[in-house]
């Protein structure tokens, strides 16, 4: 632990750096999260015409959909993680065996390469998140506090993003190539997560479903803790259950890795 | 008069056959992975899914809302277009451009340059991926459930004028590439720009109403989704005025035109990497 904190301050240099040397592929990336703007736009117009009620009670009119779906890009910024495809390409490529030589688990390399990506996707998220608040409109009344419980929210929803990708990423070992399991685990996660529309618009049992599902604890929650539309005594529930997957797949993760690495023969390295 | 038209027939031939030469290899290719086939089978059914389900909620029962002059059924037409030509995107369009970009970067675009055909056609049918072909499959579905939600069946000559509209936005989808990969010449790393242009592309999802005042006229002439979806779903709807498919001809053979051009000019501008 000692010898990892050492090591961390370096770790977090060069992965900045790599990242700075690749800004213009990561600015595009950034760019290319139109997903929201695009559910943005068809929400809008259905809210001026018609009235939706939210899960509390509240109008969801077109000021209330804009404000969603940038908290969604805002979310969808910070809690993302590209570890599967890495791994995927390390694994087949054979080079997950110079990581190997490492006196550092390649686990932990992977989260730090995650890690430093984060402050030039801000550069973008905070200028969207600027206007969140500019536009106004938060309902009166709502409860404040929901905005503390939002650093531990996002770095659940984090955790849980970064431990899907490694424990899928780790089944490439097994299989040759995760990265259709990675497909199928993303469609899932447009649909249940809240992504594509708040999730209180969906039929109950579907809502149900999504509830013991880890999607909306990655997305939907920080996002409804961003727009206040949770009551304080929920919010602290989702935090729970958020926190149980964040255990529950880092366990995952442990696991497979752990035999992966046994079965590992670096091909050609 | 008549020798050049057999010319004319004889290099329409050749090209033909190149066609199917191209084909052919890509083809087999793809066999040595048959398994794919029914993996990329069941994921385009979940994409599809994924693309129908905003429609889904917003006409459920929780909003019992709906686009402005559009019904479930005919707005799950749109998505229908959409994943069509997304299908066409991925399977023919993209991974041949792909590979362009491979070769200005490497500078083995010479050997393609020197082969004695034209280079457009060489590169733009360098690669397909047959089977991706699964999602024209779940474009199928979406289309056989949204008439079926409709309750009628399109007449023959709205079939014809809806596939003429598909064939004029796969034509349009071309050229906006071929625009992008044309830029490669100038900025070599494009592959992520391709990439930005397939996010725009999702606004073809919806029909053309959802947008207000200066949003429309950027999505019907500069990047135009509105003719690529919104107007092959209204011509299977029997809705599409003449004028409407006027503007679509028109505007296709301009964008088509204008790319050739802009990539006879980048091919001049080429510089090989290696001499």
């Amino acid at each position: 632990m000692k010898r990892l904190l050492k090591m961390l301050p370096s770790l977090l240099r060069v992965g900045f750096a790599e990242n700075i040397a690749y800004r213009a592929e990561m600015l595009i990336w950034v760019l290319a999260t139109t997903m929201p703007f695009v559910m943005m736009v068809l929400w809008r117009s259905v809210a001026e015409h018609f009235p939706i009620v939210g899960g509390m009670g509240q109008t969801l009119g077109p000021l209330q959909m804009t404000h969603y779906f940038l908290a969604v890009f805002v979310v969808r910024q910070v809690v993302s993680a590209w570890a599967a495809w890495e791994m995927n390409f390390e694994i087949r490529q054979g080079t997950l065996s110079m990581r190997l030589l490492k006196p550092l688990s390649p686990l932990i390399s992977y989260a730090v390469n995650g890690l430093t990506g984060l402050p030039l996707r801000l550069v973008v998220a905070l200028p969207v998140l600027l206007i969140f608040f500019l536009l106004g409109g938060l309902r009166d009344g709502a409860e404040y506090r929901l905005f503390f419980l939002l650093p531990l929210a996002l770095l659940g929803g984090w955790l849980i993003v970064l431990f899907a990708h490694m424990s899928i990423g780790s089944l490439a070992v097994f299989t040759g190539s995760s990265i259709r399991i990675m497909e199928v685990w993303m469609a899932a996660f447009f649909v249940f997560s809240g992504y594509l529309f708040p999730l209180d618009l969906f039929p109950d049992w579907l809502a149900s479903i999504g509830d013991v599902l880890p999607f909306r604890y990655q997305l939907g929650f920080p996002v409804q803790l961003l727009t206040l539309s949770l009551r304080m005594e929920d919010a602290l529930i989702l935090l729970g259950k958020q926190w149980l997957w964040v255990v529950a797949l880092g366990s995952l993760t442990g696991l497979l890795w752990r035999k992966g690495v046994r079965r590992f023969e670096a091909f050609g390295g | 008069m008549s020798g050049v038209l057999r010319l004319l027939g004889a290099s329409m031939w050749r090209y033909f056959k190149l066609l199917g030469i191209q084909l052919k290899a890509s083809l087999l290719l793809s066999m040595q992975y048959r398994a794919d086939f029914f993996i990329d089978a069941v994921i385009s059914l979940f994409w599809a899914a994924t693309a129908i389900a905003p429609l889904w909620v917003v006409y459920g029962d929780k909003v019992q809302g709906k686009i402005p002059g559009w019904s479930l059924g005919e707005a799950m037409l749109v998505v229908g277009c959409f994943v069509f030509l997304q299908t066409v995107l991925d399977g023919a369009i993209q991974p041949s451009l792909q590979t362009v970009v491979e070769h200005i970067r490497k500078g083995t675009l010479d050997f393609v340059l020197l082969k004695p055909a034209d280079a457009q056609f060489l590169v733009s049918t360098a690669r397909f991926q047959p089977w991706k072909a699964s999602s024209f499959l779940a474009s199928l579905v979406i289309f056989a459930v949204a008439f079926a939600r409709l309750g009628f069946w399109p007449s023959l000559g709205n079939w014809a004028q809806g596939a003429l509209l598909l064939l004029l936005a796969v034509v349009l989808l071309y050229s906006l590439w071929i625009w992008v990969v044309s830029a490669a010449f100038i900025v070599v790393k494009v592959d992520n720009l391709t990439f930005l242009l397939s996010s725009v592309f999702d606004i073809g999802r919806w029909p053309s109403s959802v947008f207000r005042g200066i949003l429309r006229w950027v999505f019907t002439f500069v990047i135009p989704t509105a003719l690529m979806t919104t107007f092959p779903a209204k011509a299977l709807l029997g809705v599409l005025s003449w004028a409407e498919l006027g503007l679509a001809v028109v505007c296709t053979v301009i964008f088509a035109v204008v790319s050739r051009w802009v990539w006879l000019r980048s091919i001049r501008r080429y510089t090989s990497a290696s001499s």
